[in-house]
């Protein structure tokens, strides 16, 4: 069978930063695979080390500068890589759901796999939505918030968990085609192997346009405007006791013995 | 077309609370419109819920019954009938796990924009401004959108609705196509039982990522062990395998109430403090003084871990 992975490179921001106009200024911003993603690589991975996946196939909506990042799932296992970019996206603050929908079900239609598996979310903006949107879309299933898939996929069905709030896992199967959106903890991320860098630099790496994937620029306009962009106002009353370790280490220990819970 | 329909959420019998918040957010959006509030409460006993649900504010509950619990393709095609029928211009929805579960394939289906784990909202009746989170709450952002849009609401944002209302309860009639459910839910889990109770704690030492390395986890240990304290700690350090299950506090995790919580290279991620905001008193030790965790903390060490911890378990040695 042939799993496609939703890989995206999320900006990362340093502890302290500056906001111009609706974005953080760039020299504040670092670039990272996102967090979930990487154990959604991991688990297409291992199906195929398994045996199971045949082809692991990445896709990633994003410019030429992020292909550093899509190397790294290319080094970890993955076979090859499409990279969507068009001139169109270029100054969008914000991809909304639908766009990265329309963009992604038309990548998945053309390879055409089995299992589409994504991150449960993005640590820049967070939305959770578009696994689940992508498979509504396409007429796949689809599971969010998964911590654990069986391996075996027995009879086009993906037995998986997912995560509730609480510590509550809920056992569901689900028919392929399917999407999963994969939660941290599914596995162990593997880090890239020199070797398997060596090798990613001769993966292919398809970069397409709107054009090559047959969206029209106008199905893709955001319908989301993202307006402003500030500092949360700090509602934080907290006492910040100041000094050296030494000193600040003994107000806590003298708040401890105040409370009665350390001696 | 100025109505709104909020979606409730209920697991192995109960309510979840973010059901009656919903109402209250729900309630204000209508106000702002100049429509009804409509619930809808889908599976499981509907007509006990329904009677739990009619609270201050409700207009009409509609209950669909359909199986026992939470099934996303039942949920969609009833929310999707529903959203055909009423005409509403916003569809809210918990940000819950199920919520989104749900709530991007509603949308899509229906053609909506879909804006989710939004912490505030405003609207004059045609354009929405929705406020979220970004880079796990280091900035807040404002975003518009025009028309009816799919809307999911982050808990514990929003106040319990309360009283009692009097909505009208009316029976919807969905018609569900059994051959388009594709999933099937065959039970669920507890995880995370095992050695220790975090929750009875008096005293939590919690650590995060901050930590860094596996074999630095030895060093805050040695701060458990001098404080007598209980190990707890955030997310990633269980998805490492470095603390077992049992050990995690949040949202996914474990629900913590000591009289003193030390988070020790945590950053006070919403899903994370979802699980320790009622702690009595909250201690952050942290390098990043704008870490969000500091908006909770009643004391704060600005500064590194390895230096702060080494020099307060020489105090208690
Ligand atoms: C559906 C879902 C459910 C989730 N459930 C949970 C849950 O139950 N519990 C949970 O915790 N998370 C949960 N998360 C994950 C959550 O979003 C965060 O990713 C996680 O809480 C971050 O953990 P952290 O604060 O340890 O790490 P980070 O966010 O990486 O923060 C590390 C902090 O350490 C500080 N630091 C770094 N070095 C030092 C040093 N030397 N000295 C002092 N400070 C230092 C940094 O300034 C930073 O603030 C969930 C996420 C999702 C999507």
């Amino acid at each position: 069978m042939k799993i496609l992975v939703t890989v995206k490179e999320v900006a990362t921001v340093e502890d302290e930063f500056e906001i111009e106009g609706t974005e953080i200024a760039d020299q504040y911003l670092g670039a990272d695979l996102n967090e979930w993603d990487d154990y959604a690589i991991e688990e297409a991975v291992q199906l195929q080390e398994d045996g199971i996946a045949d082809e692991v196939v990445t896709v990633t909506i994003g410019p030429e500068d992020c292909e550093q990042t899509i190397r790294q799932a290319l080094a970890k296992g993955a076979d090859r890589a499409v990279r969507v970019w068009d001139d169109s996206l270029e100054g969008v603050d914000l991809l909304d759901v639908n766009a990265k929908t329309e963009i992604l079900s038309a990548v998945i239609e053309e390879e055409d796999p089995d299992l589409v598996l994504t991150g449960v979310q993005a640590g820049d903006d967070s939305f959770a939505a578009t696994g689940v949107s992508v498979a509504e879309n396409l007429g796949f299933q689809w599971g969010a918030v998964v911590n654990h898939l069986e391996h075996d996929l027995d009879d086009g069905v993906a037995s998986v968990r997912r995560e509730l709030e609480g510590g509550v896992e809920e056992l569901t199967d689900l028919e392929l085609p399917a999407v999963l959106t994969i939660q941290t903890g599914i596995n162990e991320p593997r880090y890239a192997s020199l070797r398997g860098i060596r090798q990613a630099q001769r993966k292919e790496l398809d970069v397409k346009a709107l054009a090559d994937i047959g969206v029209d620029e106008s199905t893709i306009e955001s319908e989301l405007t993202m307006t402003a962009m500030y500092e949360p106002e700090s509602e934080s009353d907290a006492t910040f006791w100041e000094g050296s370790a030494e000193e600040t280490a003994s107000e806590l220990g003298e708040l401890l013995r105040d409370k009665g819970v350390a001696q | 077309m100025t109505d709104v329909l909020a979606i409730t959420d209920h697991r192995r019998g109960d309510l979840r609370d973010v059901s009656y918040e919903i109402i209250t957010a729900g309630r204000e959006l209508a106000d702002e419109t100049g429509g009804d509030l409509h619930l809808a409460v889908i599976s499981g006993t509907v007509d006990d819920f329904a009677d739990k649900l009619n609270r201050d504010g409700v207009d009409t509950i509609h209950t669909v019954s359909h199986g026992e619990e939470f099934n996303h393709d039942v949920y969609t095609q009833a929310i999707t009938q529903l959203y055909d029928e009423l005409a509403p211009q916003y569809v809210l929805t918990p940000n819950s796990v199920n919520g989104l579960d749900y709530a991007p394939a509603v949308a899509n289906q229906l053609d909506l924009p879909v804006v989710t784990d939004t912490i505030d909202l405003e609207t004059d009746g045609e354009t929405l401004i929705a406020t979220r989170e970004m880079y796990g709450g280091k900035v807040e952002t404002t975003n518009e959108l025009e028309g009816d849009a799919v809307v999911t609401i982050r808990s514990a944002e929003w106040p319990q609705a309360e009283g009692t209302g009097d909505a009208s309860i009316e029976a919807f009639d969905a018609d569900i196509d059994e051959d388009a459910i594709g999933s099937t839910v065959s039970g669920f889990e507890e995880v995370g039982g095992g050695d220790v109770d975090i929750s009875e704690a008096e005293l939590l030492v919690s650590i995060g990522r901050g930590i860094e390395e596996e074999e630095n986890l030895d060093l805050i240990r040695d701060l458990a062990d001098a404080l007598g304290a209980t190990l707890s700690s955030s997310r990633p350090i269980v998805d490492n395998g470095w603390l077992p299950k049992n050990r995690q506090v949040g949202q996914s995790g474990k629900v913590v109430t000591p009289d003193v919580y030390i988070a020790i290279g945590i950053s006070g991620a919403v899903q994370h403090v979802a699980g320790m905001k009622g702690s009595d008193t909250i201690v952050a030790i942290n390098t990043d003084p704008n870490a969000p965790i500091m908006d909770i903390a009643d004391y704060a060490i600005v500064d590194d871990l390895f230096d702060v911890v080494p020099e307060l378990i020489e105090e208690f040695q």
